[in-house]
């Protein structure tokens, strides 16, 4: 058997499935090894990709050539594109997906890559020498050598699953946790931290009455996450359901509040505020008399259901008889109940930007090991891991997307400057350039870096180039050609849009906000007939260019000044501790960090805007 | 490494006069830096100035090679509690050059370097001292040369202004969190701000910011003096009242060259604010015949005024031309005054009821007679209105901070226009983050090479 490889991924979750599959693509020897091979691309939360910010994220992964989007789109029940009646920057793609068909599609596309090998068993130990990290050695003491390695232990090290005043080691539920690994990276000069998550029961759904609830329905014409084309051909899809807890909810929950893990102080970690499980809900919000309870299918076929917004560490008799006072919920049947797992990460300012770990050479860190959370977080951190190993071993440069390319460039910019406190999740907001940050141009925007290094397919490139030729062309036309008065003022009128007097160019009505394109093309079979050769997707983007020109000139404009600091750059032999009028703490971080830029220490998290002036000064003054 | 390039200031001790150049009483000398108290100590033998507490004076001799230089008062400022920051010595001495110029030397020779511009107030800047808007205000305060300036810069030092900035920022930054939240949570079981509310937030924010930028006027003309035009004909007596009211203030009467403005004639300070009365040459060209070109160029100078005092031969004007100059001021929109010269030349020495009715505030005045000077100058007062505006709070004189408030203004109208549309939160968070970008600007928030650069050009050795 072989033992030797390029690369090594330990944990075959969202990150470690796209650092194997980028990484084998690329043409490296992939060893992918897990605890379990029955768990790959395992949905460990609830079973749906994309969401606000996240949507675009996978929108990003696809246009770099990874396999997160097809995967999802393969295995969607139910499309939405939220956030509609918003600007642009805020579509945000969201599939329901089979939970166990996600999985499948992922292995199998593993499978399908003769240069991914597997292997069941646990990681105990990484070999390490002289720095640099040559391998692994497994719990049967079995090593494999490697010229890197990917770690994306996920909620497995020393994960601790707790249901009320019960805990018992774990990774996930049923599953095993993952001991060794952080005493051994501790040893090594690694710091670590302890956060926690928690999940919400799953329930039978033949026990559910759905008449009572709110009906969510997927949209008339469902779309995709994949720019490559379509991978699913709904016939159907499935409704998700809105129901809400009430106060007998509530107080049913309280019973077990002295026999909270979350409250007595048993669990230490620090989740987060922006998914709080149930009890904190009302502890936290006890003015609000009823919070809402999303019921997602688990998949096509199964009668499992994902009980979303009541997630929970309660004892399981607490959790069983509140449920049961939920609205529709009155003869429910559990499955499992809900819990909350506490787990190793390790603070992500320890890492470059590459995610490769500034103590030990070759060795990179991805997904939940560096405090985010989110399958999405987690997958493109495992493609950029996944690039990086590749490439360093090939001596090729650093692949680093910056903050106005890409939401995986603001995480990424984020973990290492920032770290995190709490799991860490992509928000629309934490990206300065929301606007151009589009989930309908992640293509323009991406694919040809993916293509140049070698892992965006030709295939992709051509779609692009394709794309941005029909763009033009669509642009050109609207801009050039006019529309009559007789021909559009029905049309207008139907909108409360102005009617016109004269005629004008089909840009000029474009860009009124009442207006959309369709209706144009609806109103005029001329029009319609020009248009006819383009898809969807292209029209709706010169639209977007046509109507929103202005604030996207803005945020340009800003993205320039804003990169002037980026430009200034910083020597990594700079001796900080020389800079005596700065804080300590930000003398302490620009240490640790040795950001290259200043814009880099501008964002790093206790360094002041004193401090940065006080740097530049210093800088200048040296200069001279 | 412990060698660092020596153009690194934080390191070196540093020297200079503090006080103007040229003899005086007494002069004084700044000495900042690790080694001031050291070298100090070393020229002073009275005693041990190491063990002296911080803020404490020390009457003795300066003396170097057993030679006494000067009787000094030597103060000791610890760090990190002195203006720089760090352990510094000010040294009061007599005010003769020889005696400046040797201590300098003397500690030249000790290793002391003599400063750059501005070196003083950019280590305070260095060590945490004063932020970029506190460090401009020095600048000014320096500059300052009446009272209403050295009360606003030293409002400014003291942080005021750059307190109000923050509780901008913070005021915004609470808007911008609702506006965010409203995006990144819309799927999410949440309520929402109000848009009516979030109009008001708005409208709040932006009365700040013009009442601010109102400030400037009255800002500027506390830093530079009000542009104070005295139109009217030659003959009208403009020169005569100009001396009586240099005369009786005894006012210093300067050329302040470089300025590409008009040329100022002359500076008088009522009660601790400056007028610059300046030349209308234009007027008097314009002797016989009222040309067009000559009464442009008038025109054209009375628009940049903020205050124009118009004066007439009250003995000799038509009633017509009275009417019709009247209406010129009135649309110029500016303060003006008027005054009816040569009253002693009418019978009962009153302004005659027709002129009253055109402009009842015209006062009638001898221009030579001191008497009337009084008077005049109250006027002047009460019409640039600087008594109750200069009590409340906060004034901007600066041109930078101007322009960073103006552009946060616009993007603001930016804002509210927005919300009026409809338009999603995602492209106002684009206006917001711009105008906090904007107010960044001003305290430093947001830093770039040549803003500093800027910034410590244009202070002065030692201060």
């Amino acid at each position: 058997m072989k033992n030797n490889y390029d690369i090594i991924v330990v944990g075959g979750g969202h990150a470690g499935c796209e650092a194997s599959h980028v990484a084998a693509k690329m043409g490296a020897k992939v060893l992918l090894i897990t605890m379990d091979m029955n768990k790959i691309a395992q949905m460990s939360c609830n079973p749906a990709m994309g969401g606000v910010a996240k949507g675009q994220i996978i929108r990003e992964i696809d246009a770099l050539g990874g396999m997160s989007g097809i995967i999802s789109d393969k295995s969607t029940i139910q499309f939405r594109m939220l956030n509609k009646s918003k600007g642009p920057a805020m579509w945000s793609p969201r599939a329901q997906n089979d939970r166990m068909r996600f999985a499948e599609a992922w292995r199998l596309a593993l499978e399908e890559n003769p240069n991914v090998d597997f292997w069941q068993e646990m990681v105990t130990e990484i070999l390490v020498k002289n720095e640099r990290v040559y391998g692994v050695k497994t719990g049967l003491g079995v090593e494999f050598y490697a010229k890197s390695v990917v770690l994306t232990n996920g909620t497995f090290l020393n994960g601790l699953i707790h249901i009320g005043e019960k805990n018992f080691g774990g990774g996930r539920a049923g599953e095993r946790s993952s001991k060794g690994m952080t005493e051994q990276l501790v040893q090594l000069g690694f710091e670590s931290g302890r956060m926690k998550t928690g999940t919400p029961p799953r329930v039978d759904g033949r026990s559910i009455d759905y008449s009572v609830m709110e009906e969510q329905e997927g949209d008339e014409v469902p779309g995709r996450f994949s720019y490559l084309g379509d991978f699913n051909n709904y016939k159907s899809q499935r409704s998700c359901h809105i129901t809400y807890t009430n106060e007998e909810v509530h107080e049913s929950l309280k019973k077990g509040f002295d026999r909270s893990p979350m409250f007595n102080g048993r669990i230490q970690g620090l989740g987060p505020r922006y998914c709080p499980s149930i009890e904190d809900k009302i502890n936290r919000f006890a003015e609000r008399n009823r919070h809402q309870i999303f019921v997602e299918p688990e998949g096509w076929d199964t009668i499992e259901v994902y009980v979303n917004g009541f997630s929970t560490s309660l004892p399981f008799e607490i959790q069983y008889e509140a449920l049961k006072k939920i609205k529709g919920f009155e003869n429910a049947v559990m499955f499992r109940p809900g819990y909350a797992i506490e787990y190793d990460f390790f603070p992500p300012t320890q890492l470059n930007m590459t995610l490769e770990t500034k103590l030990i050479e070759n060795l990179f860190f991805a997904g939940q090991i560096n405090g985010t959370t989110g399958y999405e977080e987690a997958a493109c951190q495992g493609l950029v891991a996944g690039i990086n190993a590749w490439r360093k071993i090939n001596r090729e440069p650093e692949f680093i997307l910056s903050r106005s390319e890409a939401y995986i460039g603001v995480l990424i910019d984020d973990l290492i400057n920032k770290g995190t406190d709490e799991p860490y999740r992509m928000f629309t907001s934490r990206a300065e350039y929301r606007i151009l940050l589009r989930q309908d141009n992640a293509d323009i925007r991406l694919t040809r870096k993916g293509y140049e290094i070698g892992l965006a397919s030709k295939k992709r490139m051509k779609l692009v180039e394709e794309k941005q030729r029909n763009l033009s062309d669509i642009m050109k036309l609207l801009k050039e050609e006019s529309i009559a008065p007789e021909v559009v003022n029905e049309t207008l009128q139907s909108l409360n849009s102005s009617p016109l007097t004269q005629k004008v160019k089909l840009a000029q009505i474009v860009k009124r906000p009442q207006v959309q394109l369709l209706d144009l093309e609806k109103g005029s079979s001329q029009l319609k007939e020009k248009l006819s050769n383009y898809e969807v997707e292209v029209k709706e983007q010169a639209e977007i260019l046509l109507k929103y020109e202005t604030y996207i000139e803005k945020e340009q404009k800003i993205a320039v000044k804003l990169n002037k600091l980026e430009n200034l750059k910083i020597n990594e032999s700079l001796n900080y501790s020389e800079i005596k009028a700065m804080s300590n703490e930000a003398r302490e971080k620009l240490e640790k960090v040795k950001p290259k830029t200043i814009g880099q220490a501008s964002r790093i998290s206790g360094v002041s805007p004193a401090d940065i002036s006080i740097l530049m000064v210093y800088l200048e003054s040296r200069n001279n | 490494m412990r060698q660092i390039a020596s153009s690194v200031s934080t390191e070196d001790t540093i020297i200079a006069l503090a006080t103007p150049a040229g003899t005086s009483a007494i002069a004084v000398l700044r000495v900042s830096g690790k080694k001031s108290i050291g070298v100090t100590n070393q020229l002073f033998p009275k005693k041990d100035l190491n063990k002296v507490k911080s803020h404490t004076a020390h009457y003795g001799t300066i003396q170097h090679n057993k030679q006494i230089i000067d009787e000094v008062v030597i103060t000791i400022f610890k760090g990190p509690a002195s203006y720089t920051g760090e352990n510094s010595v000010e040294i009061s001495c007599h005010g003769s050059m020889f005696i400046v110029k040797s201590i300098i030397e003397t500690y030249q020779d000790l290793g002391v370097r003599y400063a750059k511009p501005g070196e003083f107030t950019k280590r305070a800047f260095m060590n945490g001292k004063l932020d970029l808007a506190q460090a401009e205000a020095v600048a000014d305060l320096i500059a300052s040369d009446n009272a209403s300036t050295h009360k606003t810069a030293v409002n400014q030092i003291r942080g005021g202004f750059s307190n109000e900035i923050k509780g901008l920022r913070e005021e915004l930054i609470n808007f911008a969190s609702l506006v965010e939240l409203e995006l990144d949570f819309g799927e999410e079981d949440v309520e929402f701000a109000d848009r009516e509310d979030l109009k008001k937030l708005v409208t709040k924010i932006k009365d700040t910011i013009s009442s601010l930028l109102k400030s400037f006027t009255l800002g500027n003309v506390i830093k530079n003096g009000i542009a104070t035009v005295i139109a009217g004909k030659p003959n009208a007596g403009k020169s005569t009242l100009l001396n009586t009211l240099l005369k009786e203030e005894k006012a210093i009467v300067s050329d302040i060259p470089g300025t590409t403005r008009d040329f100022i004639e002359d500076e008088l300070n009522i009660e601790g604010i400056s007028f610059r009365f300046i030349d209308t040459a234009g007027l008097r060209e314009t002797k016989d015949k009222i040309e067009a070109i000559g009464v442009q160029r008038t025109y054209e100078k009375m628009k940049k005024a903020s205050l124009i005092i118009y004066m007439t031969d009250i003995s000799s004007i038509s009633i017509d031309d009275f009417n019709k100059d009247i209406s010129l001021l009135k649309e110029l929109a500016i303060p003006f005054v008027v005054l009816a010269n040569k009253i002693d030349l009418l019978p009962e020495q009153k302004i005659p009821a027709n002129f009253v009715n055109i402009f009842p505030d015209t006062i009638g005045i001898v221009a030579s007679n001191h008497d009337y000077a009084d008077i005049l100058k109250q006027k002047l007062l009460e019409t640039i209105q600087l008594d109750n505006m200069q009590q409340d709070g906060t004034i901007v004189t600066n041109v930078r901070h101007y322009e960073s408030l103006k552009n946060t203004l616009s993007s603001l109208v930016d804002v509210e226009k927005a919300i009026e549309d409809g338009i999603s939160g995602d492209f106002l968070a684009i206006d917001i983050r711009q105008s906090l970008y904007h107010l960044g600007e001003i305290t430093g928030e947001v830093t770039t090479d040549d803003l500093l650069a800027n910034i410590f050009s244009k202070f002065c050795i030692g201060k």
